[in-house]
């Protein structure tokens, strides 16, 4: 995992404000003493545990029978009791893969959105000069902030007007509109930091925006838009409030709407097969956070996620 | 570095010297428009279409069923009087107000303890961003649902210790403060950006004061904490805004009441409940609107306060 932050490091364009800068290391190790740093790992490592372990004990009950998830409070697994997921998948008026399903429809469709508008609309600001630029860009820096609760109301009302509540519209056309502004901003700290003289280049060459920006800016911001795809999956994977407003068809559920019905209608009795489904939950994004940390860590260190 | 520091110095930066445009100049122009276009239609259609609706609807009656009756200000004062609502900022207020510093502050000494070129440093951060990414989910309020229940995680710990537990969150009193110790678990994405100023203050001033023979803990407080002020502050902005949209951890822990005794009605549940429980748009739009005014308002206070404790370099 080191090599991953060193990577980090070398991969952003010169300029960009990552503050991945190696610092301070050898002093710090020479002058303290082995001992107070062996207390400080030891801290450090009961105090992960602390942190971890609702998870982990999460993972070891769902392997757990019901009446036993009460009693055992320990992570240590007796028997290995797979029903709870079988249980689970089933539990619901469709197998939970159908939500799964539902989920990576909406996942996939807000990543391809954002990827392509905020992109076009970040290339506009780092690189273009138009009239109003610096006021829209403004606006488009305020809107990051805006609670989703003041659009939620007239939105809910325009699409059902449109019949598009139950369907995926609601959910992936803002994405495709790029509203999703902290991307925007991202990705125009990114375009900021690579050279221009590329851009000036093909300029003279006769290059047209549209090509410099498909030929030579996109294939250079990759790392940033990887950044971006790696957000929009966790991000709309456990969105749930517009998602709990816009599909209300059970047919439609998303995978976080799908668990809370669960929640609701089996009260205590079958924690076990709830616990197996968010589980089941959990791991997209715990991929996800394994295979892309870098891009989770240098996006956050950025822009400061949510 | 942020889009709060980027907001400031837009208002600093007003150099737009009028010359006649050139033909590539035009074709620029053009080309700028067309890459913004998606964006544009987004913040009409999207954004400030619904934004300029909704205010209309916050003076109107309207249930989705008859065209909205224009009511003035009724929504407004009827908010005055809703118990519920005005109980619903308290709750939304306690639970910004103790859990974000709580929050900030575990992740900046955090930040603090692994910034010093630990061993392992890598794998330490790992674990304690994980929460931050899982904590929003509705599995895990599932999960905190049975640990501070009746004979959950919690419970069955203390009894070990031979300590009679409760049901933390069907008891009013301490049902909020599960919801806080679950926003404070997940303080790993602040920590980060913490760690990623502590990075940008150079090496030179630490070695400068160790040679005047300055303790660490008097580093830290002369150096490290002034120096990452601008981070704190950023921080803090950005998490108050967040923990007064707070909904998913209340709503699934609550089965979406709010209960119990509306001890976790966080404001945006109420707002939920009013708008797509009862259709009672106007008034939903209302609270949106008086939401908005009141991060609106501490985001100001954060920003006027700055200037008496923020320290920037420049």
């Amino acid at each position: 995992m080191t090599t991953n932050t060193e990577a980090a490091a070398t991969a952003v364009p010169p300029g960009a404000a990552t503050g991945l800068r190696p610092a301070r290391r050898a002093d710090s190790r020479t002058r303290k003493g082995s001992g107070s740093r062996l207390v400080k790992h030891i801290v450090l490592i009961v105090f992960g545990l602390v942190m971890l372990y609702p998870l982990l004990w999460m993972l070891v009950s769902s392997l757990r029978p019901n009446n036993e998830i009460f009693r055992q409070s320990g992570l240590l697994l007796t028997t290995f009791e797979f029903s709870n997921y079988t249980e689970g998948w089933n539990a619901l008026r469709s197998p939970f893969g159908h939500y799964m399903m539902n989920s990576l429809i909406i996942v996939f469709g807000s990543i391809a959105g954002n990827l392509i508008s905020c992109s076009m609309a970040a290339y506009a600001f780092a690189r273009l000069r138009f009239r109003k630029r610096n006021l829209l860009f403004a606006i488009m820096l305020m809107t990051v902030m805006l609670p989703i609760h003041v659009v939620i109301v007239p939105q809910y009302i325009i699409f059902s007007q449109l019949g598009w509540v139950n369907t995926f519209i609601p959910l992936i056309l803002p994405k495709l509109l790029a509203t999703d502004a902290f991307f925007v901003f991202l990705m125009v700290q990114f375009i900021r930091g690579l050279p221009r003289e590329l851009d000036e280049a093909a300029r003279i060459d006769g290059c047209g925006h549209v090509r410099i920006f498909t030929k030579i800016i996109l294939p250079l911001m990759m790392p940033a838009l990887a950044t971006t795809a790696i957000f929009t999956f966790i991000w709309t994977w456990n969105d749930f409030f517009s998602q709990l407003i816009f599909l209300t068809d059970p047919d439609m559920y998303t995978v976080p709407v799908a668990l809370r019905s669960f929640n609701d209608s089996t009260a205590t009795s079958s924690w076990g097969s709830m616990f197996a489904m968010s589980i089941v939950s959990l791991l997209p994004v715990f991929l996800v956070f394994l295979f892309g940390q870098k891009y989770l860590v240098k996006g956050i260190a950025t822009t400061g996620g949510k | 570095m942020s889009v709060l520091s980027e907001l400031s110095s837009l208002k600093r930066s007003k150099s737009t010297v009028k010359r006649k445009m050139t033909r590539a100049d035009k074709q620029e122009e053009r080309a700028g428009f067309l890459f913004l276009s998606p964006w544009i239609v987004g913040l009409v259609a999207i954004t400030i279409g619904p934004m300029a609706a909704s205010l209309y609807l916050s003076f109107t009656d309207y249930n989705m069923l008859q065209p909205p009756e224009w009511v003035g200000l009724e929504n407004f004062t009827r908010m005055l009087d809703d118990a519920r609502l005005l109980n619903s900022l308290k709750v939304t207020f306690l639970f910004v107000f103790i859990s974000v510093p709580l929050q900030l502050l575990a992740a900046l000494v955090l930040a603090l303890v692994l910034d010093r070129g630990l061993r392992g440093m890598n794998l330490y951060r790992s674990i304690y961003y994980l929460p931050s990414l899982l904590g929003g989910s509705v599995a895990i309020a599932v999960l905190w649902r049975q640990i501070f229940g009746t004979e959950g995680l919690i419970n069955q710990v203390l009894g070990f210790f031979g300590i009679q537990g409760q049901g933390w969150i069907s008891d009013p009193s301490t049902a909020l403060g599960t919801l806080m110790i679950l926003n404070i678990w997940t303080f790993g994405a602040p920590m980060i950006i913490f760690l990623a100023g502590l990075r940008q203050i150079p090496v030179m001033y630490y070695e400068a004061a160790s040679m005047d023979g300055a303790s660490k803990l008097r580093q830290l407080w002369t150096i490290t904490i002034p120096l990452l002020t601008p981070i704190i502050f950023f921080n803090l902005v950005l998490q108050i805004i967040g923990a007064f949209q707070s909904f998913t951890q209340a709503f699934v822990v609550s089965g979406g009441t709010g209960g119990p005794a509306d001890s976790t009605m966080f404001y945006t549940l109420y707002l939920y409940q009013k708008g797509f429980g009862n259709f009672d748009m106007g008034y939903a739009s209302a609270m949106a609107w008086l939401l908005l005014v009141i991060i609106a308002i501490f985001t100001l206070i954060n920003f006027m306060a700055s200037k008496f404790w923020v320290f920037y370099d420049d």
